[in-house]
């Protein structure tokens, strides 16, 4: 029976059709990962500068995001937005829920790497006439980021697996069109799920040695 | 002078911030009470030219995904492009068809965020749906029923009365909710899609499935050690789904679908999908 | 708020299978994450490279294709339920990240303190259970909150799968009551309960190591 499944289920219509739920997972892990960087980083930031009240303020909402389930998020996006107004179709529902999420990630990420920036940078800096943003963007934020890259790269990791939650909306990504394929006849499931998570393996395991790379060069 | 500043800037952005988010608030329930008096959805599919379908992904015979075109196929996707295509002679407004996969779970809400226009998902006309959304006259007959294995020596319903069964059903079906009138006594175990609850039938993880006939009967087929047993025990004809107070809209669907039931292309489709279903009189099924 | 009110009990027992599944999961995959740590500093070969393999394995696939495995494959061999199944995926994806920050602690330990212990007489095992592993944990604390943080959040995956808990009661509260936005905010604040506490607790012991 199983045998069977191998050969048949992956013909090459459904073995297209799998590629292009790889493609809706690259999709949204990268988009989401470039949004989530810049605003993690804004976030990031003020928390970092320690602004009276404000920098409080936008970590707890920071620590609330930080801390639900990126399910919940998900849900919550595509099924309660549309009550007060905002209708996003389902792809980019699914970006903006991930990058809420990951943004609140990321701005811990980005804060853990400016603290670990030596503050005499800081003053030597400004002591050299840069003003306070100045410093920021051409001193402190290179450094950071360097020393950023492998937590980023994790993090798209966790989106690229994340992604596969998207099919509680019905997002035609790969996990959810690969139970399409096995809806298709039963005996494909275990050849199915063992496709997929090759994929998956192989797409993030791939990632996690660039992140390794990165870190003993940036070392 | 710098940590004057600095706590200048952080009152005034907390302030500026607390206001974004109090007015984006106020302004958030304003609309979602405005919300509930909705657009016309027959004004909206005549100006777009299109009218946007839910129809199943997952469920043999009604909506199952062609992974070649990337489009679903069935019962219910050619009762959607039958409707299109009559609509637009009603109507004179040329206007396509496009399809979106609903899960049993997402299809209500999906109407309501007029994600979709209509809905056409093998849905069952209840009474508390109907305090929700529209519904057209019913335009395909079914009942709930349960599938089991066939050495299960389950005849009906009745004998899986018993703490010791479980029965599996889809978030968001009828079935979910009936279940529990007929075999109070067995366990429910609901899963997101039917495509899950076939494999969690295999695997064991229940007794039975249970959810209308006719989707069973697209599971039986392709499994032949499952069979429906003890026959139907409700009678939930399927509607097709509109948002509520959507009058103008399903006067046409109605009169749509009046029109292909008597011009006989209803019976071909009835005659396409279901003429090869074991044990099934399809006959049973055509408009007369 | 009549929302929270008529389904009080439903969002209750979601609340407590949610607690117990996280319970049972994190126990589990300390045990196995702490077993997978020491496999992979222990001094023979494929002993290292049989841990990382595991390690590898499950930090790279998701939780949802793990829970789906266990649920619909595995399941036709051994019977278990969706809380069950969701239960143990949970466990093994995360003791892949426990093995991780753990082993991160132990690596952060004196290579000499190991040394030490061996010449003073103790086996690997005695070094590793007295010396080494408590102060790793000690270490480790803050990212072994984190992992459980994650955890409590994950366990969401159960609703995929009829678990019963938070998320999947808050599903099928919404699909009756269609009252999305509410039910989606009670099981956000209900999350949060017992998350945003840890949090803030882990964010204090951060603090204080760094002073340390």
């Amino acid at each position: 029976m199983v045998t069977i499944g191998i050969f048949s289920a992956f013909t090459p219509q459904n073995v297209m059709y799998l590629l292009g739920g790889l493609g809706v997972t690259v999709g949204v892990s990268l988009i989401s990962v470039v949004l989530s960087l810049i605003f993690g980083s804004v976030v990031g930031i003020i928390q970092f500068e320690r602004l009276p009240y404000f920098s409080k303020f936008v970590g707890t909402i920071n620590n609330v995001i930080r801390n639900l389930p990126l399910l919940l998020i998900i849900f919550f996006v595509y099924f309660a937005l549309p009550k007060i107004g905002i209708h996003l179709p389902i792809f980019w529902a699914t970006v903006v829920a991930m990058s809420t999420f990951e943004s609140a990630m990321l701005a811990e990420i980005v804060r853990g790497g400016l603290e670990s920036i030596d503050i005499g940078q800081f003053e030597g800096a400004r002591a050299n006439g840069l003003s306070n943003v100045q410093t920021m963007i051409y001193i402190v934020l290179p450094q950071a980021y360097k020393k950023m890259i492998p937590p980023i790269i994790s993090q798209l990791i966790s989106l690229v697996k994340d992604t596969s939650l998207a099919m509680g909306i019905v997002l035609s990504e790969m996990t959810y069109r690969g139970q399409i394929v096995y809806a298709q006849n039963s005996t494909y499931i275990i050849p199915v799920l063992a496709v997929i998570t090759l994929v998956y393996f192989i797409l993030n395991y791939g990632l996690s040695l660039v992140a390794r790379w990165a870190d003993r060069k940036l070392a | 002078m710098e940590k004057a500043r600095k706590r200048q800037f952080g009152i005034i952005a907390t302030i500026v911030l607390a206001a974004v988010i109090v007015l984006g608030l106020l302004w958030a329930t304003a609309t979602a009470k405005k919300n509930t008096a909705h657009q016309d959805t027959l004004a909206r599919v005549e100006k777009l030219g299109r009218i946007v379908w839910g129809v199943k992904a997952d469920t043999k015979l009604f909506g199952l995904m062609n992974t070649k075109t990337g489009v679903p196929e069935g019962f219910d996707v050619d009762i959607a492009k039958a409707l299109t295509v009559q609509i637009s002679k009603q109507t004179g407004v040329p206007l396509s068809a496009q399809f979106v996969p609903v899960s049993a779970s997402s299809k209500m809400q999906l109407i309501k965020n007029t994600n979709i226009d209509g809905s056409v998902s093998t849905m069952t006309i209840t009474p508390e749906r109907e305090k929700i959304i529209d519904f057209t006259k019913p335009y395909f007959d079914a009942g709930q029923s349960i599938l089991v294995k066939k050495d299960s020596g389950i005849q009906s319903v009745k004998d899986m009365n018993d703490a010791k069964y479980t029965i599996i059903v889809v978030v968001g079906t009828t079935a979910a909710t009936e279940i529990a009138k007929f075999a109070p006594k067995a366990k429910v175990l609901a899963v997101q899609d039917y495509a899950t609850g076939m494999q969690a039938l295999k695997s064991g993880q229940g007794q039975a499935m249970s959810t209308d006939n006719a989707i069973l009967y697209g599971f039986a087929t392709e499994n032949p050690a499952y069979h429906i047993a003890g026959g139907t025990f409700t009678h939930g004809p399927y509607g097709i789904a509109f948002d509520n107070h959507q009058g103008p809209m399903v006067r046409q669907a109605n009169q749509a679908l009046a029109t292909i039931k008597k011009n006989g292309v209803y019976n071909q489709l009835i005659k396409k999908w279901f003429s090869d279903v074991p044990g099934l009189d399809w006959h049973s099924l055509e408009a007369k | 708020m009549a929302l929270l009110q008529d389904n009080f009990p439903t969002f209750l027992q979601g609340f407590g299978y949610t607690l117990l599944s996280s319970l049972i999961a994190l126990v589990g995959s300390m045990i196995l994450g702490t077993g997978f740590a020491i496999m992979q500093i222990m001094p023979q070969k494929w002993v290292r490279k049989l841990g990382n393999i595991y390690v590898q394995i499950f930090r790279n696939i998701p939780l949802l294709v793990i829970t789906f495995f266990f649920f619909l494959v595995v399941s036709k061999y051994v019977k278990m339920s969706g809380f069950t199944s969701g239960t143990i995926a949970l466990m093994l994806y995360t003791s892949a990240f426990i093995a991780e920050t753990v082993r991160a602690g132990i690596l952060s330990i004196e290579g000499g303190q190991m040394e030490g212990a061996r010449a003073n007489g103790l086996t690997f095992g005695q070094a590793m259970q007295h010396i080494i592993l408590p102060q790793a944990f000690r270490v480790a604390l803050p990212s072994l909150g984190n992992q459980f943080i994650n955890l409590v959040k994950n366990s969401s995956i159960l609703a995929f799968v009829g678990g019963l808990d938070l998320m999947y009661q808050g599903n099928m509260i919404a699909a009756n009551t269609f009252e999305t936005f509410g039910t989606y905010m009670i099981v956000g604040v209900m999350y949060l309960i017992i998350t945003l506490p840890l949090s803030y607790y882990i964010q204090h012991l951060e603090r204080k190591l760094k002073q340390a």
